[in-house]
């Protein structure tokens, strides 16, 4: 009896660890011209609202970076990983792609909580690592880079323009976490540089769906404009409510998050419409490099695409400045191609003219102002170029102090 | 069901752990390593729910509560500069101080085991509610940001360090071996327990609650001790889940994670120990592989194999395993394990 | 004095859709001592059925009506499949039935994407004075009474009622009347269902509807039947009175996370000091 017992739990327990080792082991071959390339994004659970689009872009942009030359005339080979809205999976994911798959780029990462749990590995084992997506900036990482655009530069923009057009009193409603509390802060600087008044900011959760009390509270105070930084599919709830409380005609809500979440095809024009806000991209921008790149995206994936987000249109821009990096250095060694990220890329986007910041490793972006229209879009209203990340570079100089490996949190 | 003692197999099997831990590293590669590290802590998390649920009938469904909190200890401790080894302590200390606090309430208020599962449950959704909302970069303790939603993170990984000693620091191998040596360890501690007369006592707690108390035992400390050491054990690998990522956040403390301890002990079995090993691996592998080919099921099969485990499979995969070797020709003695 | 009516009623209607969710739980715990882990998923079937209904150019109000029933079949369907294997093992059930809400999250995932669907608030909104209040919220709360009054009607004057009640009494002596105890409980438990299903197609058009939908509520209600322990009418209105008024007077007093967790500590200290029950404070068992 014990002999076979000791037998069959070792069978057991080995058979358990083999099985899950085999998972992890063995990969198919690498093609001898091939650079592997990685992208850690969401294809299922929560957040791929915001994820799926980004794989397809990432898709898109190294298939055409393949079609035009590949990059030191050797194709791409993606590798992509799904990590199921989990930030564990993440890190796992992460830690393969640049152990096992020795990728010589990492992308991806969509909410900052994913990113920081990917941080930490990519500064570990030191890899390259660009981060695509719209955030609360700060990120000062040698190894990182952050192409999605942050509060200044979207804030900056739209603070100034709601004052002027609406009034001067401001209600903030914000997502309770890290995004939120920083756009917050950035939001009362803004104000106070343009001579407005802030009447109250609050902290949502993002679970809760109930905004009634949110919705006697903005009645009380009564704001002007009501600056909506709101994230997520609970927080949809709030339009909804606030337009059946009768308030959409007499408060303006101006927002930095409306959109990306595609919240305008949820909802019903009369709840959504008149809505400001401002990106980087919107896919009705009407210049010639957009409306060739649309073309082309709905012959790849279908002319019914719900929507190409700001976030497909980072992701895009993403892997072209590291392709063109890669092909200035002339070397795929991630040193040679930070020292080439640092002498000044400049890329024309689908969302306008822009370049990589070197020193703070983020990227000078285009905004556009825009107005939710009754046929589930946007109405173009002011275009601005060149505007700067200054909330990452007022506080990150990677030349002068290269070796920070950090995401700094503003003081105000 | 009569309790067997340790047989001599048993040893054999944790000195065949003992390599394996030593010598897995010499053959796999560095990612495997890394990759088994985290499955390993899953499995000592596992380990813990075991010793409260299998030996003494405590389930808790918060048992992420204190891996949660024995991470964030860690994590606030090593950003503040406490040597890794004495944070790793402290996190194991917070998770039985959390665990203690809870038996406290639960088991000398007499409450019923349904009353502590969801209390459990309760004091994690919290959790989660209240380290969710630290998002505000003055939240601090110390150097350490607290940091809602992202977590902390630069989280120092655990080093060798004693005092008057060089600092060793521990690569990946090093690390595994680690893990590997404290899940043997505890393990093997939690199989002498069950045989010394303090387990032997928890088995008839758990068995006959009542019967127990008339025979003059007092029920009470002997609950809240193996639930503080099973949120200790916990809370130790939540430390070395923040050390082996180097960042915590507080999804440690959400539902799914919750779950996810509890159908590892479910699936693999019940008081043997050995169950939750593996069952820890199992489930993890097959996360893993249900992942990797790319579908959405993951959620949906975990989801119903719980259910089908609770249905059918009631013990657990090792329990029932065992049961039905009884049947293999060459087995002689029928008894039956706990 | 506008704001406090407003206030009221929204206190209100905090407290009426905490009893909406949780009467079908209540139900279910109450008569078969059952905890159904996957109540929020019945809710959020409920939600799904007037998003369907909606879609298809059908209206509200008749996925309000619809939902009930289809959910109420899923529920017997549940019943028949799973549960009653487990009765008397609640930690099973409960077990069980955490898997379920699991698989029902990410079988509907699969099906209709995680995306947030919507369906618009209907009516228009109430003035007083200078406040105003959605209509739809006074429609809810009418709901909720009127679903509360009807279900206690249902148990204390008909002869089904007295049926179930018998059963949970005494299922045996049922049994040797006649009746099959088996049915009895399936119906119950299908009422339950329904009962959740009405409450999410009620709520649908106020929040939106994700898969997720149910694990927003589920804490709520179940520490809402938990506290209001096995008096199904008097212990959920009394849990649900107190609960919702403290989430919705912490709420607006600060921010809405702390009226979850002002609740949820609530909730604590109710178990540790009535475990019994809420009604316990006041009653004598019998």
């Amino acid at each position: 009896m014990s002999i076979l017992r000791r037998e069959m739990m070792q069978g057991l327990l080995g058979t358990g660890m083999i099985a899950a080792g085999t998972m992890l082991l063995g990969r198919d071959g690498l093609s001898a011209d091939e650079i592997p390339v990685g992208s850690i994004l969401d294809a299922t659970g929560p957040i791929n609202i915001y994820g799926l689009p980004m794989i397809d872009a990432t898709r898109f942009a190294v298939d055409h970076i393949n079609a035009t030359g590949g990059v030191l005339g050797r194709k791409l080979r993606l590798i992509q990983t799904d990590c199921q809205s989990n930030n564990q999976i993440y890190a796992q994911n992460a830690v393969k792609l640049i152990l096992e798959d020795k990728v010589a780029v990492l992308m991806g990462g969509i909410t900052s909580a994913s990113r920081e749990a990917v941080r930490p590995m990519v500064d570990k084992y030191g890899a390259l690592y660009f981060y695509n997506e719209q955030y609360e900036g700060g990120v000062c990482d040698k190894l990182v880079f952050c192409t999605g655009v942050t509060p200044a530069q979207q804030l900056g923009v739209l603070i100034p323009w709601a004052k002027k057009k609406y009034g001067k009193k401001v209600y903030t409603l914000a997502a309770d976490y890290n995004y939120g509390h920083i756009s917050a802060d950035w939001v009362k600087v803004y104000l106070k540089e343009a001579g407005g008044e802030l009447l109250g900011e609050e902290f949502i959760p993002l679970d809760v769906v109930n905004f009634d009390s949110v919705i006697q509270r903005l009645q009380t105070a009564k704001p002007d404009v009501v600056m909506s930084l709101l994230v997520g599919g609970n927080h949809i709830a709030f339009y909804r409510q606030f337009a059946a409380a009768g308030l959409k005609g007499r408060m303006a809500i101006v927002s930095a998050t409306f959109g990306l979440g595609n919240e305008q095809v949820v909802l019903r024009p009369e709840e959504a419409q008149g809505l400001i806000v401002i990106y980087p991209y919107f896919q009705e921008l009407d210049n010639p490099v957009n409306k060739e790149w649309v073309a082309a995206w709905h012959k790849r994936f279908g002319a019914n695409y719900p929507y190409i987000t700001d976030s497909a249109c980072t992701v895009w821009n993403g892997w072209h400045i590291w392709a063109a990096a890669v092909d200035k250095a002339g070397s795929l060694d991630s040193k040679a191609v930070i020292a080439a990220l640092e002498s000044g890329i400049a890329f024309d986007s689908p969302e306008g003219h822009i370049t990589l910041d070197p020193k703070s490793h983020h990227v000078v972006h285009s905004a556009h102002l825009a107005k939710v229209n009754d046929k589930h879009g946007f109405d173009i209203l002011e275009s601005f170029s060149n505007i700067a990340p200054v909330d990452t570079m007022k506080v990150c100089d990677l030349i002068a102090n290269p070796n920070q490996h950090k995401q700094y949190t503003p003081k105000f | 069901m009569a309790p067997a003692g340790l047989s001599r197999a048993e040893f054999a099997i944790w000195l065949a752990a003992v390599v394996a831990v030593v010598g897995l590293p010499l053959l796999l590669p560095i990612f495997s390593v890394v990759q088994l590290t985290v499955f390993l802590i899953f499995c000592l998390l596992a380990v813990s729910l075991d010793l409260a649920w299998g030996l003494a009938g405590l389930l808790s469904f918060g048992h992420a509560a204190f891996f949660g909190v024995g991470g964030y200890a860690y994590g606030i401790l090593a950003l503040n500069g406490l040597a890794t080894p004495a944070a790793l302590l402290a996190g194991g200390i917070a998770g039985a101080l959390l665990a203690g606090i809870l038996g406290y309430v639960a088991f000398y208020g007499r409450v019923s085991t349904i009353f502590l599962a969801v209390m459990t449950l309760t004091v994690t959704l919290i959790l989660l509610q209240v380290m969710g909302s630290t998002a505000d970069p003055s939240y601090r303790i110390g150097a350490a940001v607290l940091g809602g939603y992202n977590g902390m993170t630069n989280i120092p990984s655990l080093a060798l360090a004693a005092p008057f000693l060089p600092t060793i620091e521990l690569g990946p191998a090093g690390f595994f071996r680690l893990v590997g040596g404290l899940l043997i360890v505890v393990v093997a501690l939690g199989r002498l327990l069950t045989f010394a007369p303090f387990g032997r006592i928890l088995a008839t707690i758990r068995e006959n609650e009542q019967r127990t108390e008339l025979l003059g035992y007092d029920v009470r400390w002997r609950k809240l001790a193996i639930f503080a050491a099973s949120g200790g054990v916990a809370g130790l690998a939540g430390g070395l889940f923040a050390s082996w990522g180097s960042f915590v956040n507080p999804e440690v403390f959400s539902l799914g994670q919750s779950a996810q301890v509890v159908i590892w002990v479910l699936v693999g079995g019940r008081g043997l120990l050995y169950g939750a090993v593996v069952g820890a691996l199992l489930v993890q592998a097959l996360t893993q592989y249900l992942g990797a080919i790319g579908t959405a099921y993951t959620a949906f099969v975990l989801g119903l194999l719980m259910v089908a485990f609770v249905l059918a499979l009631r013990e657990g995969l090792v329990p029932t395993l065992l049961r039905l070797s009884r049947f293999l020709p060459w087995r002689n003695a029928p008894a039956r394990s706990c | 004095m506008q704001h406090l009516l407003v206030n009221f009623i929204e206190g209100l209607f905090a407290i009426a859709s905490l009893l909406l969710l949780s009467l079908g739980l209540a139900v279910i715990y109450g008569m078969m001592r059952v905890i159904n882990l996957a109540q929020g998923e019945f809710v959020m079937l409920g939600a799904y059925t007037v998003l369907f209904t909606a879609a298809h150019g059908l209206g509200l109000w008749f996925g309000i009506v619809l939902a009930p029933v289809v959910v109420g079949i899923i529920g017997i369907l549940v019943e028949r499949s799973i549960i009653r294997f487990l009765y008397g093992r609640p930690l099973d059930t409960m077990l069980a039935t955490w898997g379920l809400s699991l698989a029902f999250i990410a079988a509907t995932t699969l099906i209709v994407g995680p995306t947030t669907e919507g369906v618009a608030t209907p009516f228009q909104h109430l003035t007083i004075g200078e406040y105003s209040v959605a209509t739809y919220n006074i429609f809810v709360i009418g709901i909720a009474a009127a679903s509360f009054v009807l279900t206690w009607f249902l148990f204390r004057f008909t002869k089904i009622g007295l049926l179930v009640r018998a059963t949970m009494q005494n299922a045996e002596m049922v049994a040797a009347l006649g009746i099959s105890p088996p049915r009895i409980y399936m119906l119950t438990f299908g009422f339950g269902s329904a009962l959740a299903g009405l409450a999410g197609a009620v709520m649908a058009p106020l929040t939106g509807v994700v898969p997720t939908l149910g694990m927003a509520f589920i804490a709520k209600i179940f520490i809402t039947v938990t506290v209001g322990s096995t008096a199904i009418f008097a212990g959920t209105l009394a849990a649900s009175g107190v609960f919702g008024a403290i989430e919705s007077v912490i709420a607006f007093l600060s921010t809405p996370i702390y009226g979850q967790v002002a609740m949820l500590l609530c909730a604590l200290v109710l178990l540790r000091i009535a475990p019994q029950g809420i009604t316990s404070l006041w009653r004598r068992q019998g």
